[in-house]
């Protein structure tokens, strides 16, 4: 048993926010109150910290199997721990890709003997993510998926998007697009624009994406299915979102730290500024700012993405896409979106629990019965992000050096505390 | 004299002193090129390291020679030739050059940035010899230096760059260092290869996409090649760009009388330019081939040359 004692509630579900007492029983919360009392229980002193479900992020790569030298669900886990996490969904772009049973089977068996936290995997939507054949989604279901995402891609073509969306929503299942017109991707290192002629870098312009964006929302349209858009950075993508909404169809989206922070204008020829999607435009970020205070957007994920530091310390254009993202996710967040003044407390919680909860069908909150999983945070507490003490395999951040306030303090996962700083 | 600079990486971070200051420099080494002797002894006993991670056949040898006038010796690498073809990175490679010990290292690499990236991390001077579609910011001097020879100043000129800007490292280095001393620059070609940010590299600059207007008036007229191998797009048909885009002896006449033609090279006749232009009164792209090493000389002069460091101390017991 585990009694958090003093810490400020913040549950958006039931929109609680109070100092109360938690105590904690096996894998579930048992009573939530003031001045509680358990003998024999471990007690952890949350005073003057907030108390928030725990975390989930729906965008991650973990890399098991078979890009060991760049992170692990071990190693992974243990940062999203160190970021909060309580939850993480990892990406099926493995080697092999995770597009059958037995690599589900085999990722949810190492997690259960190496991870820090939940790890919830995303099953390929097609045979190796090849755009061709259906992958083997309701035995990847029985296995232990949430999702079906071919990432790291879109999924290629708007027949195979309508069979996959009919196909998992009949399964009940997510389907998650990373958006991206090939064509107009075309080789592209950055977002197009005064920057990236400023640099010679090839530029993707925002349209790469939009127009995906927009071509499955009439897919949405056209099957009625589920439908949730992955890393969106741009203005026009999320307007095809806000449209969606208000027609009443079932689409989400997630935001990415690094899109709400940080711009093209931001980008040199440091190999850590280069992600897919590119960093947008000033304007894009503006509106996914707006987006994440209002509720187009549903939820902030990380996008982790580590690589080995050789595979990044390479030239500009060689080099793969992707920064790693769960220990700076909350820090970032408060920066930009709470202390800004862009959005109140209760809102970036929402974004971290209940939001990517909704996403995948499942409910995260504080109450008696849920389960034990807790994020312990500080908004106040100062420190600075040091990528080399980061127990990530890897150190493609930009964010490596930047100072902080506010940061997680401990994560509880099924009752335990995984995590004290 | 002016501080001596670490690495010569691009036009956009130099001062218009500075680029004075490599300009004036590289005046002694135009007459030098005359000279029936074409040795100096300055930079002896340096080595200067000639990596080309790209075709070349100009530039490579300009650099060569600029060293080689100096007193300096070469240590030359080419892709084709090296290891990279076997896996090896970038940086490896550069490390195991920088192993021998050389005194600086001149650069050409199909990456943008490429440069920037290797001399932040290396302790010896890094000089671009042109990266991706970045910067070639000895091309631009050695522009710079034939046109201020011929007009007195670069103030107050009307210049236009013909072509594929888009993926032209020598339009970008030109553009900085032209806008530096206010000329009015107007670039021209296909729309597409000619986007509408360029606006907003320099002040003064202005797009157009039309040849008789854009050559209105001009002091001077650089044409770029037509650069089929870097060009992701659907590639223009080439009678589509010679209709539209060549500079032919009619177009030209729209520019002021004494204009200036000039080609960075390599020069692809009956595409971008006209024979009878290319080798017409008002072409200077031999003297630009020229000037190049002159710029060279200067620039490699700067970075390397200099009073020798101090031997140190023997030690004591």
């Amino acid at each position: 048993m585990l009694l958090i004692k003093n810490g400020r509630v913040l549950d958006p579900v039931s929109k609680t926010d109070q100092t109360l007492d938690l105590l904690l029983d096996g894998e579930c919360i048992a009573k939530v109150g003031a001045n509680l009392e358990a003998l024999g229980a471990d007690t952890y002193d949350a005073s003057g910290l907030i108390v928030a479900p725990g975390f989930i992020d729906l965008h991650c790569h973990l890399r098991e199997p078979g890009q060991e030298l760049s992170e692990t669900i071990e190693t992974g886990t243990r940062a999203a721990a160190r970021g909060g996490f309580t939850a993480v969904c990892s990406m099926p772009n493995t080697q092999p890709v995770n597009d059958n049973a037995s690599v589900t089977r085999s990722i949810v068996e190492r997690a259960a003997r190496s991870a820090s936290v939940r790890v919830w995997p995303i099953g390929a939507a097609s045979i190796g993510s090849k755009g061709e054949a259906l992958a083997e989604i309701a035995a990847m279901k029985a296995a232990g998926i949430v999702a079906v995402s071919d990432d790291g891609k879109p999924i290629a073509t708007a027949r195979l998007m309508r069979q996959v969306m009919e196909y998992a929503d009949s399964l009940g299942l997510l389907v998650i697009d990373h958006c991206e017109d090939p064509s107009l991707f075309a080789g592209g290192a950055m977002r197009e624009g005064a920057q990236s002629l400023r640099l010679g870098l090839a530029g993707i312009p925002p349209q790469s994406e939009s127009i995906c964006v927009g071509r499955d929302v009439e897919i949405a349209l056209l099957t009625g299915a589920r439908l949730h858009i992955a890393h969106l950075s741009t203005r026009r993508s999320l307007e095809h979102v806000r449209w969606a909404k208000e027609r009443g169809l079932r689409v989400t989206c997630e935001v990415t730290p690094h899109h709400f922070t940080l711009t093209d204008e931001d980008v040199c020829y440091d190999t850590r500024y280069k992600m897919n999607p590119p960093l947008a435009s000033r304007d894009d970020r503006a509106a996914l700012i707006e987006g994440l205070g209002d509720g187009s957007v549903d939820a902030i994920a990380t996008d982790h993405a580590p690589h080995h530091p050789a595979s990044k310390d390479v030239e500009f254009d060689r080099a793969p896409f992707g920064i790693t993202g769960f220990e700076t996710a909350l820090a970032l967040g408060l920066r930009e979106l709470v202390h800004s003044g862009k959005m109140p407390l209760m809102r970036l919680v929402e974004l971290f629990t209940s939001g990517p909860a909704q996403v995948l069908g499942v409910e995260r909150k504080i109450a008696v019965g849920s389960p034990a999983d807790l994020t312990v945070f500080s908004t106040t507490y100062e420190w600075t992000f040091r990528a080399a003490e980061s127990p990530s395999k890897s150190r493609n951040t930009p964010f490596d050096g930047r100072a902080f306030r506010g940061a997680p303090i401990a994560t509880v996962v099924r009752g335990q505390i995984v995590f004290r700083r | 004299m002016l501080p001596r600079l670490a690495n010569l990486l691009g036009i956009e971070s130099l001062s218009r002193e500075q680029i004075n200051f490599f300009l004036d420099q590289a005046r002694p080494f135009q007459e030098f090129q005359r000279h029936p002797l074409k040795k100096l002894a300055t930079l002896r006993g340096k080595t200067v390291a000639v990596a080309f991670f790209e075709a070349s056949t100009r530039t490579r040898i300009s650099f060569t020679t600029a060293a080689s006038r100096l007193g300096a010796d070469t240590m030359a690498l080419q892709a084709e030739a090296s290891s990279l073809k076997k896996g090896e990175s970038l940086m490896d490679t550069v490390r195991t050059l920088e192993a021998m010990k050389p005194d600086a290292i001149v650069l050409r690499h199909s990456s943008s940035g490429a440069p920037d990236f290797v001399a932040s991390r290396l302790e010896i001077p890094v000089l671009n010899a042109g990266d991706g579609t970045h910067e070639h910011p000895t091309q631009a001097l050695l522009d710079a230096l034939t046109i201020r020879d011929r007009k007195g100043q670069l103030e107050g000129l009307h210049i236009t760059i013909l072509g594929d800007i888009l993926h032209s490292r020598v339009a970008r280095s030109n553009i900085y260092l032209l806008s530096k001393f206010g000329v009015r620059i107007t670039l021209c070609g296909p729309a597409m290869w000619v986007p509408r940010e360029l606006e907003r590299l320099a002040p003064e600059l202005r797009r157009s996409l039309q040849i008789e207007e854009a050559l209105e008036g001009a002091d001077v007229v650089i044409v770029l090649r037509v650069q089929t191998e870097r060009i992701h797009e659907p590639a223009l048909a080439p009678d589509e760009y010679i209709a539209g885009y060549q500079l032919t002896p009619e177009r030209l006449r729209r520019a002021k009388p004494d204009a200036l033609v000039m080609h960075p090279g390599p020069m692809i006749r009956g595409l971008e330019i006209d024979s009878s232009v290319a080798d017409g009164p008002q072409s200077c792209v031999l003297e630009q081939v020229t000037n190049g090493l002159a710029v060279r000389m200067a620039l490699l002069y700067h970075l390397v040359g200099g009073p020798p460091t101090d031997a140190p101390d023997p030690p004591k017991d």
